[in-house]
């Protein structure tokens, strides 16, 4: 890619402020606050029916919101409709307009703000042979393959040198190559050209992969708002720990540790990752199955009721049935109040000597 | 063995297109080909029978006032109902499309028109074209203060009167294709369009319209033959008249065969509407062939 024939523009921060968005007595969209800032990578991740399209599509303004503000640059747009918002978005579905030829669809946006015709065919040159879009000027979208497609969705949405770019679930309809390829691509495409990105996926893995901050959603609810490092490594609910990481983190009543039987109102999770077997280890688990996954064996456990996995090693083979005796660092503890689900950092080094004593 | 299954698989075939054929044939092919043949013949009287006369009749139809009269009505009957039936059509459409209160009934409304028989439908509106007590009279009477008119009795607005029915009759019909149309152009393209900065009038012409190109196509096929096909109106409304103002070709073609019993002259005008026909169908496929986008 040369994307040096683009000006660095800058992008605009996003600010959301207590958004909310309802359908008759449904909440989609739950009191949100959100900051993106300037130039930033921002996925919004959740399951499915957890808002985060409808977060997107009113920051788009194809949404009204029910009641909070949307600024962009400082400014409030939340009336605003999409045309005077100064950004642009690439759909799911791609929205190529199918009677246009891919130069008509990318340049689409120019002629109705009606940039002069040198302007826009240098432009259009410049993008297309970004996205190595030249040989397709010509064609119709129905002429094209997915993964071509996506890349006109691009296309249109970067000409504009808009501030501020919204991505809705862009690679979902590509195979799982493809979409590895775009994903690098996408990335790399925003970190030269300098906009605001806000990305909605479902999948963690783009989420964790792309971003520099990731809105972690849940039922129309932010769950937490960090970079992927800190959602991966201090989740901030059990929530978050169950989503993030794959297989997801194990959560244990804290009574499931025989040493921590006089602390009951925590809950205690460990990732699977982070668990090995460890001779005297506090956890004293039942093995269930075995996934063998190649690289490492996938264990489903139990101790005292709760079900819970582990990745071992292949070296030492264990069977179903099998008694085991687990350990795990002191720092790989992560405590959350069984009330609140809140994480507490301040009663992790306290667990962590219990365990070990 | 192979044979005699095969035959018999023949014969089940033939029996279940057979009364299908038979109808086709009967009342479609054979009398096309009968009006075509008896085009060159003259019409047959009492003890004289039909003799050829060769283009005899082509020659007295080209050299027949009425014949180029009607044709006349007939252009400006189809050039006044299609382009504004077409746009009423559109515009219904659209606005049937959008969330509106009482949408169902609008679109009910609409396609009623199209449901009631057009002979009823003509006798209503004779009521509204009565001079001087009819519905029309009444409210030009009542706003502007104009006089009774004899609409349908004046050969200046007869031929307008019945072109108003036919909007009225047409546009509901035509807009029942443009709503299903509409409804099958994803949201997302609209969304884009607004998103790229596209007012509502950029998005109907630059997307809209050549999306809905392929029904166009169809309705305005559907509308020319239409403005030649539809008649039952004129024998209520004017019967023609006055002065074969308001008669139109296949009007005419019924009353030189079933009135005057002219029915070889009938044939050879029905050949020249046919062949009128199908040159505009294939005009306008050509016309629209680098127009429409189909998916």
């Amino acid at each position: 890619m040369k994307a040096d024939a683009f000006p660095a523009n800058s992008g605009k921060p996003i600010q959301l402020e207590t958004v909310s968005r309802l359908w008759g007595e449904t909440t989609a969209v739950d009191a949100l606050s959100i900051d993106i800032p300037a130039g930033s990578f921002t996925a919004l991740l959740g399951p499915s029916g957890c808002g985060k399209s409808t977060t997107l599509r009113m920051i788009a303004g194809l949404e009204s919101v029910s009641s909070g503000r949307i600024l962009i640059g400082g400014e409030d747009v939340t009336g605003r409709p999409s045309s005077k918002r100064d950004l642009s978005m690439v759909f799911q579905s791609y929205a190529l307009f199918p009677h246009l030829s891919v130069a008509e669809n990318i340049i689409f946006g120019l002629k109705v703000r009606r940039v002069a015709r040198g302007d826009r065919d240098q432009r259009l040159k410049k993008v297309a042979d970004l996205l190595g879009l030249s040989q397709l000027l010509d064609r119709k979208p129905g002429q094209l393959s997915g993964g071509q497609q996506q890349r006109v969705a691009l296309g249109r949405a970067i000409i504009g040198e808009k501030p501020i770019c919204l991505m809705d679930e862009p690679l979902s309809n590509l195979d799982a190559k493809l979409r590895h390829e775009m994903r690098v691509e996408i990335r790399a495409l925003q970190q030269q050209l300098g906009f605001t990105m806000v990305y909605v996926t479902h999948d963690q893995v783009e989420a964790i992969t792309m971003a520099d901050q990731v809105v972690l959603l849940n039922k129309g609810r932010l769950e937490q708002a960090a970079p992927p490092r800190e959602l991966y490594e201090k989740p901030a609910n059990p929530f978050t720990a169950r989503f993030i990481g794959t297989p997801p983190m194990n959560l244990f009543p804290a009574n499931a540790f025989k040493k921590l039987s006089t602390a009951p109102d925590f809950q205690l999770g460990v990732r699977p990752e982070a668990i090995h077997p460890h001779d005297g280890g506090p956890l004293v688990a039942d093995i269930r199955t075995v996934e063998y996954l190649g690289a490492d064996i996938l264990a489903d456990c139990v101790v005292a009721g709760t079900s819970f996995q582990v990745r071992l090693p292949t070296a030492k083979p264990v069977a179903p049935g099998e008694r085991i005796e687990l350990g795990f660092e002191p720092d790989a503890l992560h405590v959350f109040d069984a009330d609140s689900g809140r994480r507490r950092d301040d009663l992790v080094a306290e667990f962590g000597t219990l365990l070990r004593s | 063995m192979r044979d005699f299954t095969f035959k018999r698989d023949w014969i089940y075939g033939w029996l279940l297109l057979l009364p299908a054929l038979v109808f086709l044939f009967a009342f479609t092919h054979i009398p096309a080909v009968t009006t075509f043949l008896n085009s060159f013949f003259s019409t047959p009287r009492g003890r004289r029978p039909a003799k050829f006369i060769g283009v005899d009749n082509y020659e007295r139809m080209l050299g027949d006032p009425v014949f180029w009269k009607v044709l006349w009505n007939n252009l400006w009957y189809a050039l006044g109902t299609i382009p504004v039936s077409v746009g009423l059509a559109i515009v219904m459409a659209l606005w049937v499309n959008e969330k509106l209160t009482g949408r169902s009934f609008v679109r009910m409304a609409y396609f009623t028109p199209t449901v009631l028989p057009l002979i009823a439908v003509a006798n209503i509106w004779m009521f509204f074209y009565t001079p001087g007590f009819g519905l029309v009279d009444q409210i030009t009477g009542a706003l502007f203060g104009w006089p009774a008119s004899n609409y349908l009795g004046n050969p200046d607005t007869a031929l307008n009167a019945i072109i108003v029915v036919t909007i009225w009759k047409e546009a509901g019909f035509f807009m029942i294709f443009y709503l299903a149309a509409l409804q099958a152009i994803p949201v997302t393209l609209k969304e884009a369009a607004q998103i790229e900065g596209a007012g509502r009038w950029t998005i109907f012409w630059r997307i809209t319209f050549p999306l809905l190109m392929p029904t166009t196509l169809f309705v305005c096929v559907n509308a020319v033959i239409n403005s030649f096909r539809l008649v039952d109106h004129i024998f209520i409304l004017t019967d023609g008249g006055p002065d074969n103002a308001s008669a139109l070709l296949l009007f005419y073609i019924y009353e030189v065969a079933f009135r005057f019993w002219e029915t070889a002259y009938g044939a050879t005008l029905t050949v020249a509407l046919l062949v009128l026909l199908s040159l505009l169908a294939i005009g306008q496929f050509f016309f629209f062939d680098r127009k429409v986008h189909y998916k």
